[in-house]
């Protein structure tokens, strides 16, 4: 051992290149670790389309089906309700579906490729609750308007296209999933028309 | 024996640390009710961690054997149901001994100069607390687990740009799912409880530091005999420790009570969509949190937008982080303060406990008006703190602890 004088200037030198270099490498290391945490390869491979065959659906009827995990619902809207669509403009957050919610093909009025079936991801865009579907008592919750949905959890209301109401908690419209009509009677759900 | 201890001592500083925080710290012999709450706590934290540890020992953590172990447990392990319900009461019971504890050190100033990392700590406590009851709650994987879980992960999603991969990340998949139920398990069981241990540990030795706090709000350490030894403070063991033991007995004897006679607390500790498994496809009518987080969730619901009431709740919790430095006053106890003090931790408590009952009933546009008075209440009560707490007009203090 050596009783040279210290040198600060190399000591801090050293110390700062050895905490740079071990941080990086703890850097480095952290990888496996957060990256363990995302979605494995088998949760993606559980995200396949679905079919729906919608031949015996009723008029105000709601089917549930799942995709990825989540409700999709299928609603058949009785014409009186499809009139009303038009009505609601000034009581929407966006009611001319003006937020990337749904895929090109579905802005229109009733955001739906076929005017009477409505195709949804059935959860709430404020924190991911199912929605109540409320046929001919939505009234009670927002005047005039006989059809809806309504989320039990924080008291968010959405029209017969899923379009959200002003003055609740949600943010955005429901998502309207990819989908397409196989057939006069099936729809694809979780595919764009011509995806494969 | 002493020479077994004499020859731990030389290797170990026994004695001495016993001395420091048990034997010989001086503690005021001013306290009251309000300061059994801390080694109650402590108490219902072994029952979590040795009732835990037990639970694990036949629970299934996956998405299709979650629901019917809890089952299995209540119904053919022996006395599984009792260690259940000692680890589900223990939860609220945590909650309950953690809110008047906190309750106590606003009132005295317990969180001011020079304890500030005490109540920081603790409010880090409170966090992973939170944090650790959240999780807890998802294993069951009943519905309510299941809705729940879902509302408090999309909270991160309200986060602009990240939020949504955000919560991905969160779940693991694109919805919650077994690969979610395991890594809380994980977090539950061991990484959460690690942290909080070592906190704990933290608490304390910032706590034995510089002091305890008494109802007085004067410092015992100011006024010293001639050895050194505070003239208001008397040793923890004996003094404190027999005082301790009867607030258990008493204490246990509340949560033997509740835990024989109501465990589910009534729907507000069990819920009761929880007694069913957990289905992705349809919430139940009314979802509310476990009674313990529903003065925060009142705020989140009271604002109508999503980014700012996740920031609102957020916020209050925060807010309370920082307290020790928003009041200025140099009085600590609320027996020498104003007036006006008073008052606004009045209004305060009231607030609180609006919110909490605002919590588990289902949104009406006149309980989310209320929400929204009472979370200004809530919010009000710092921001007036900071604003008096300059010049308040104080009572004199005394020189010794009074009785």
């Amino acid at each position: 051992m050596s009783n040279a004088p210290v040198d600060a200037g190399r000591r801090r030198f050293l110390t700062w290149t050895t905490a740079v270099v071990g941080g990086v490498g703890a850097t480095f290391a952290a990888v496996p670790f957060i990256s363990s945490w995302n979605p494995s390869a088998k949760a993606k491979a559980a995200g396949a389309p679905v079919e729906v065959d919608v031949s015996k659906i009723e008029p105000g009827q709601l089917l549930r089906v799942e995709w990825r995990g989540k409700p999709v619902w299928v609603v058949s809207r009785p014409q009186s309700v499809l009139d009303n669509l038009n009505t609601l403009g000034d009581k929407l957050r966006d009611p001319d579906s003006e937020e990337p919610q749904q895929p090109e093909y579905t802005v229109n009025v009733h955001r739906s490729i076929k005017p009477e079936l409505f195709i949804g991801v059935g959860l709430c865009t404020h924190l991911g609750c199912s929605p109540t579907y409320l046929p001919g008592s939505f009234g009670e919750q927002v005047q005039g308007v006989e059809y809806g949905f309504f989320c039990p959890c924080h008291g968010s209301k959405f029209d017969m296209a899923g379009r959200v109401f002003q003055s609740v908690p949600a943010p955005l419209n429901l998502v309207v999933p990819p989908h397409h009509y196989v057939d006069e009677t099936t729809i694809l759900v979780g595919l764009d028309q011509g995806e494969a | 024996m002493k020479a077994l201890i004499g020859w731990i001592d030389e290797r170990i500083p026994l004695t001495k640390t016993y001395n420091k925080h048990v034997g010989q710290y001086p503690t005021p012999k001013n306290f009251n009710f309000w300061y059994i709450f801390g080694f109650i706590a402590m108490v219902v934290l072994v029952n979590q961690i040795l009732t835990g540890i037990w639970l694990t020992m036949n629970y299934n953590p996956s998405g299709d054997g979650a629901f019917a172990s809890i089952e299995y447990i209540m119904r053919d392990v022996e006395y599984g149901w009792l260690l259940r319900y000692m680890h589900s009461t223990g939860a609220s019971a945590f909650f309950v001994v953690i809110y008047l504890h906190m309750y106590r050190g606003l009132i005295y100033g317990s969180y001011q100069k020079p304890r500030e990392l005490i109540w920081l700590f603790g409010m880090l406590i409170f966090l992973v607390l939170m944090a650790e009851a959240f999780m807890g709650y998802l294993l069951p994987w009943g519905q309510m687990s299941y809705w729940g879980a879902q509302v408090i992960i999309s909270l991160f999603g309200a986060i602009p740009v990240i939020g949504d991969d955000l919560t991905l990340w969160i779940r693991g998949d694109y919805v919650i799912s077994g690969a979610t139920l395991n890594r809380f398990f994980a977090l539950h069981v061991i990484a959460l409880p690690l942290v909080l241990v070592m906190l704990v540990f933290l608490h304390i030795v910032a706590l034995h530091e510089v002091g305890s706090n008494n109802p007085d709000g004067i410092e015992i350490k100011e006024n010293k005999d001639e050895n050194g030894w505070p003239k208001d403070g008397i040793p923890f063991h004996p003094y404190f420790t027999v005082k301790d033991l009867a607030a258990i007995v008493g204490f246990l004897f509340f949560f033997c009570w509740v835990m024989f006679f109501f465990p589910d607390g009534g729907g507000y500790f069990l819920e009761k969509p929880n007694f069913e498994a957990a289905n992705p496809l349809k919430t139940p009518d009314h979802i509310a949190p476990v009674w313990y987080f529903t003065p925060f969730y009142a705020i989140l619901r009271a604002v109508p937008d999503k980014l700012l009431g996740v920031v609102m709740m957020g916020l209050s919790i925060a807010v309370l982080f920082v307290l020790p430095w928003l009041d200025r006053c140099k009085v600590k106890s609320i027996r020498y303060r104003s007036t006006i003090h008073k008052l606004n931790i009045a209004q305060f408590v009231i607030c609180f406990i609006i919110l909490g009952v605002l919590g588990v009933l289902p949104s009406t546009p006149a309980l989310t008006l209320l929400a929204q008075i009472t979370s200004f209440g809530y919010f009000a009560y710092f921001l007036l703190l900071w604003i008096y707490s300059k010049n308040e007009k104080t009572k004199p203090l005394p020189d010794r602890v009074t009785k």
